[in-house]
């Protein structure tokens, strides 16, 4: 795509995030619509694109009232979102539709109105990694992670270090789930979850949304708030199974992902303001450090370690608390893409001072997938 | 509670018809030799479909694991790998260890293994323990 051809114009998350067992997960979406929509001063009349993951656009739009020229059900995880902002700017570019509307809404704690976990024992997965006890991403995310930390010669002390500035950022967010300190201790004595993982280095599970509209950038200056502008995008899919990863200790997607965004952008890591990196674990964000090129390979512990990425590092990472301590509903890269988008217009409760470029990057299933959104404000 | 087990297909039939006779089957590709799992009827490196099934050795390596303390209820109270392993043919597999404790002490990367296999009703499941244990 065209650098700054696309700007967001309306950006909200649902009205309550945590524990809302009074919502289904269409409701969430609906609610977070709604407020994305009043957000940009518009309504669901003046929507003509669809995207969504974990419902069917088809179901928005019914529910919403839309009447879509263009609709994008990807569904491949949690970062389904930033590839229907990928998407949203191809088609907008190319004329299929104006003003696109994505959503997400999951009651991933309450499990109002929503599936449960399972594959079918005639899948890949069902055949060649159910039978071994993988129970949720907790037994299946972090099954490369002890090849990792040999490789890199990483401990669990980094891996706790993680969780420690993450939720010093949470602590500066009046929405964060988990706003208490924690030392390094805290989170190596906290309950054993699956070795080397405790439970402080595990996302939470909570009941939320979020939803954007996308709209060409000649028009966004219409809008009531400051537009967010798109630099670049990437995505990428690798495998269902978290086994059968090429390698262990790098994520091909992150790494496809990141390039084509990157490349896309014409800019480079040194460029960026602002980072998110989908933590649905504590060893995401050292994985994306070193595959989206911020950190050679071995460098992203001792530079998390040395507070680059703390409250008054040069990159402020993961802002909002993270997925270990803001919220995390299943699906959390709309969540990420939302503190991108308060930190380019400013308005971010851990607001990063004149940021100017910000990066969201996150991760589908257990390394499957991956996208990546760059964003800016400036014109 | 019923162990979780799989559902074989077509494609991997052969796979877990050679588990019940104690035979590790892997495929590989008859033009360029590469070795692969899970099982499909053509290479995936280079997409020929003339591939053929074949026995492995059944000695691997330990290449990653995590140790669940939150076992689902088919699998037992106590605490148990999850590992991945590497095949001496170049494949990896997802498994359990299996006749060592588990513990990240008994666990170590890179430790020598070797298949073995255990009958639930009309599957067997491949597992790994150490070599010559
Ligand atoms: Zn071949």
């Amino acid at each position: 795509m065209k650098p700054r051809s696309i700007a967001v114009v309306g950006a909200a998350e649902t009205t309550r995030l945590g524990r809302i067992p009074d919502m289904s997960v269409i409701g969430l979406h609906a609610d977070a619509a709604l407020n994305a929509l009043a957000d940009a001063g518009l309504t669901a009349k003046d929507i003509d694109g669809v995207a969504t993951a974990g419902e069917s656009p088809v179901a928005i739009a019914h529910y919403l009232g839309i009447t879509p020229t263009w609709a994008d059900g990807t569904a491949v995880g949690g970062c389904s979102f930033m590839l229907h902002v990928r998407h949203a700017a191809a088609a907008i570019n190319e004329g299929l539709c104006k003003t696109v509307l994505i959503t997400h809404g999951e009651s991933g704690r309450s499990r109002v109105g929503s599936g449960g976990f399972g594959r079918a024992p005639s899948s890949l997965m069902g055949q060649f990694e159910m039978p071994f006890g993988v129970t949720s991403p907790p037994t299946m995310f972090t099954i490369p992670v002890m090849r990792y930390l040999k490789a890199r010669g990483y401990t669990e002390e980094d891996l706790a270090t993680v969780a420690v500035i993450q939720r010093e950022w949470a602590a500066l967010n009046p929405r964060a789930s988990f706003k208490d300190p924690i030392t390094v201790d805290d989170v190596l004595n906290s309950p054993m979850i699956a070795w080397p993982f405790r439970m402080l280095m595990c996302c939470l599970v909570t009941d939320g949304g979020g939803a954007l509209i996308l709209t060409s950038a000649d028009r966004a200056k219409d809008f009531p708030q400051k537009p967010v502008y798109i630099l670049g995008t990437g995505e990428s899919v690798e495998t269902p199974m978290v086994s059968q990863m090429e390698d262990f200790t790098s994520s091909r997607a992150f790494r496809v992902s990141g390039r084509k965004a990157f490349d896309e952008a014409g800019i480079s890591p040194a460029d960026v303001d602002h980072l998110m990196i989908y933590d649905a674990f504590a060893h995401l964000p050292l994985y994306g450090l070193e595959d989206l090129g911020f950190c050679k390979p071995g460098e992203a512990a001792g530079f998390i370690r040395d507070r680059n990425t703390a409250p008054g590092g040069v990159l402020p990472l993961n802002t909002n608390g993270g997925g270990l301590s803001y919220m995390h509903s299943g699906m959390y890269g709309m969540y990420a893409l939302q503190e991108s988008v308060r930190q380019m217009r400013g308005i971010a409760p851990a607001q990063a001072p004149g940021a100017k470029i910000a990066v969201s990057h996150g991760v589908g299933g257990m390394f499957a997938a991956s996208g990546t959104v760059i964003f800016g404000n400036e014109s | 509670m019923d162990r979780t087990l799989p559902q074989p297909t077509p494609e991997t039939q052969h796979f877990w018809d050679g588990c019940k006779v104690g035979e590790l089957r892997l495929q590989r590709c008859t033009a360029c030799r590469e070795s692969y799992f899970p099982p499909r009827p053509f290479c995936p490196a280079c997409g020929s479909r003339a591939v053929e099934i074949y026995p492995a050795s059944g000695k691997a390596t330990l290449y990653s694991f995590v140790i669940n303390h939150r076992p689902r209820p088919d699998m037992g109270a106590e605490p148990h790998s999850i590992a991945v392993v590497a095949l001496a043919e170049g494949p990896r597999m997802m498994t359990n260890i299996v006749g060592c404790p588990q513990t990240p002490e008994a666990l170590q990367l890179d430790m020598p293994l070797e298949v073995t296999f255990e009958t639930f009703g009309a599957i067997a499941l491949p597992f790994f323990k150490p070599a010559g244990a």
